[in-house]
């Protein structure tokens, strides 16, 4: 009631008195006010301008230069890195790589974190807390550091092999990260621990939009787990799940410290990504002077890459819902 | 009956899943305290003879971690405050105030999240060489609070916007002007967010790795803890429990912050799939 009030008074104020002094004083206050707000977003106005909008439009400048990164930017080569980077079979390598990581951790991860946030929010509601934290754990913890350590337990002397001579699995240590195939999958394993508490958040999240009637009715008409999974929860879920597996998808296709401080990209780039392959080109060349200009037009190629990859999930989850 | 027995049994599967799926961490402290060769020897037997602290002194004084240690500190509390800083203050302005213009920046911060960007690291490598600031603490700095916190801004400019109207009003009445009315009045209504804003920054800036590698390639003494990381084990191949105490100094601080505020970071990271 009193809000009511407060509100009509203001609507009515500005007529009830219109001298034209208030008037121009409401106008400067409110020029003031718009001042103040330009004056209040110009920092994060100058960053994005700075470090975003200039970089993306540069990382496609270089990416037609043949460039070291020092000196002028006047080699001009056309689209000469574009045909270079697209013949280079290490490219393709890499691109491969990245996508069966990105497959991999993908199918690993969407339903076993959606498998455990329905137990923590339908069945463990008082100790989901608890499980919350210990599954979200790896999450937080620096991934370089997680790819050190890792490197470690997987190695011909490590934990995994003392565990799998002590169960009598395996007679003599195998090296898991000196072998492409098991070096791959190693990889995949550790990728997807380390990101399946953020799919379970997500989930979560996504699973408390779910109205608790529907499924409570579901359950008086003899649903079962699957049955409730099948036709109420997965459809319901549908527009949360495709954020989901967007973002599952393009960061893992954006693997980088994980792999460097794993594997370093082999056994005989077994393991190498294309951020890894970029990163070699820009920043670490095994002889003489970085290539800017042809990092660059991989970082584009690759982006364009994701692009489509992210537009095709995209379009295919739009008609699967309208079927 | 039969569902307390399953609910039992989901307990026992999910705890024995849950204590492989934090062995890692468990190793590598139990690790941390033992022998170089009572590493290899002692299979997998997790207590150690004597606890040797003295890997961490090593890895604290000869190592540098100590070095390491600090920088991380420096670097995530200045990106921390400078990015909480600039978040605010546009999530204010976008929230409270109809300037024009403001669905065009809206559109536009939000709009380069979808675009392809090439390989941007390039460039900012280039601004901040050119700014003279390659290989300082100040060069990574910038570049880690670099670019758009376009989910930063949007929580605190749906936070803002929820704010009555009223509240701004009053405080004008009493004489506050646009700054003393966000600074003494709605900021400090706002703790949830900017608590929310720092615990994800600060988780995500303590465990940045690509910057602070690149940005320091030539300064040594710069390193952070990931990035001392990766090298100590270039240098030191066989100190493997020297290692593993590394990891754990590196590691604990942030493993603390999040277990301690976990319900603010768990929200802002929900937030990002409902927003």
């Amino acid at each position: 009631m009193s809000r009511l009030k407060i509100i009509t008074e203001k609507k009515s104020k500005p007529y009830m008195s219109l001298s034209p002094k208030k008037v121009a004083n409401n106008k400067t206050l409110r020029r003031k006010r718009i001042w103040w707000a330009y004056l209040f977003i110009l920092p994060q106005l100058l960053f994005f301008l700075v470090f975003t909008i200039y970089p993306i439009v540069m990382s496609y400048v270089y990416s037609v230069f043949d460039w070291p990164g020092i000196g002028p930017l006047d080699d001009f080569a056309g689209l000469e890195n574009y045909t270079r980077v697209l013949k280079d079979p290490s490219f393709w390598n890499a691109f491969k790589n990245t996508f069966i990581y990105m497959a991999g951790v993908t199918l690993l991860l969407l339903p076993t974190s959606l498998l455990l946030a329905i137990a923590l929010n339908n069945v463990l509601k008082k100790s989901s807390v608890f499980y919350r934290t210990i599954f979200f754990l790896p999450v937080v913890t620096t991934t370089a550091i997680v790819g050190i350590v890792m490197r470690k337990v997987f190695s011909s002397t490590g934990v995994l092999n003392e565990f799998l001579m002590a169960i009598g699995l395996i007679d003599e240590p195998h090296n898991w990260l000196g072998s492409p195939t098991s070096a791959m999958i190693i990889l995949i394993v550790i990728g997807a621990w380390k990101f399946f508490g953020m799919m379970m958040v997500y989930w979560l999240a996504g699973l408390q939009t779910l109205p608790k009637d529907v499924l409570e009715a579901a359950s008086m008409d003899g649903c079962n787990l699957w049955q409730k999974l099948r036709h109420v929860i997965v459809p319901i879920l549908l527009p949360v799940a495709m954020v989901i597996l967007l973002l599952c998808v393009s960061s893992s296709l954006h693997v980088f410290d994980l792999v460097l401080t794993l594997t370093g990209g082999g056994p005989y780039y077994s393991t190498d990504v294309v951020d890894l392959y970029i990163f070699r080109f820009a920043f670490n060349p095994d002889s003489g002077l970085p290539s800017m200009g042809y990092a660059s037009a991989a970082g584009v190629v690759f982006g364009l890459a994701v692009f489509a990859v992210i537009l095709l999930l995209g379009w295919l989850i739009r008609r699967t819902k309208q079927s | 009956m039969k569902r307390k027995l399953s609910l039992s049994s989901l307990h026992i599967l999910l705890l024995i899943i849950g204590l492989i799926w934090i062995y890692p961490f468990i190793w590598m402290i139990s690790a941390s305290l033992k022998k170089n060769f009572e590493l290899i020897s002692s299979g997998l037997k997790l207590l150690p003879e004597k606890a040797q602290w003295v890997n961490y002194a090593r890895a604290w004084n000869e190592a540098n971690f100590s070095g390491y240690f600090l920088n991380t500190v420096i670097i995530t509390i200045f990106t921390v405050l400078i990015i909480l800083v600039m978040c605010a203050l546009t999530g204010y302005a976008l929230a409270r105030v109809d300037f024009p213009g403001k669905k065009l920046f809206i559109l536009v911060i939000t709009g380069t999240m979808f675009i392809p960007k090439g390989y941007t690291i390039i460039p900012i490598y280039i601004i901040i060489k050119q700014l003279g600031l390659l290989n300082t603490l100040g060069g990574v700095i910038l570049a880690e609070s670099s670019g758009a916190h376009v989910l930063f801004i949007l929580l605190f400019m749906a936070y803002f916007s929820k704010l009555p109207k009223e509240l701004e009003e009053s405080a004008i009445m009493d004489g506050c002007g646009f700054f003393r009315t966000f600074w003494s009045i709605m900021l400090p209504l706002s703790k949830p967010i900017i608590a929310t804003v720092a615990i994800m920054q600060f988780i995500w800036t303590w465990n940045s790795f690509f910057i602070p590698f690149v940005f320091t390639l030539n300064k040594p003494e710069l390193r952070t803890l990931a990035v001392g990381m990766y090298s100590f084990v270039g240098e030191h191949s066989v100190d493997w429990v020297g290692m593993t105490a590394a990891a754990t100094i590196s590691l604990i601080p942030v493993i603390i912050i999040f277990i301690v505020f976990q319900r603010f970071f768990i929200e802002g990271v929900s937030g990002s799939v409902k927003g």
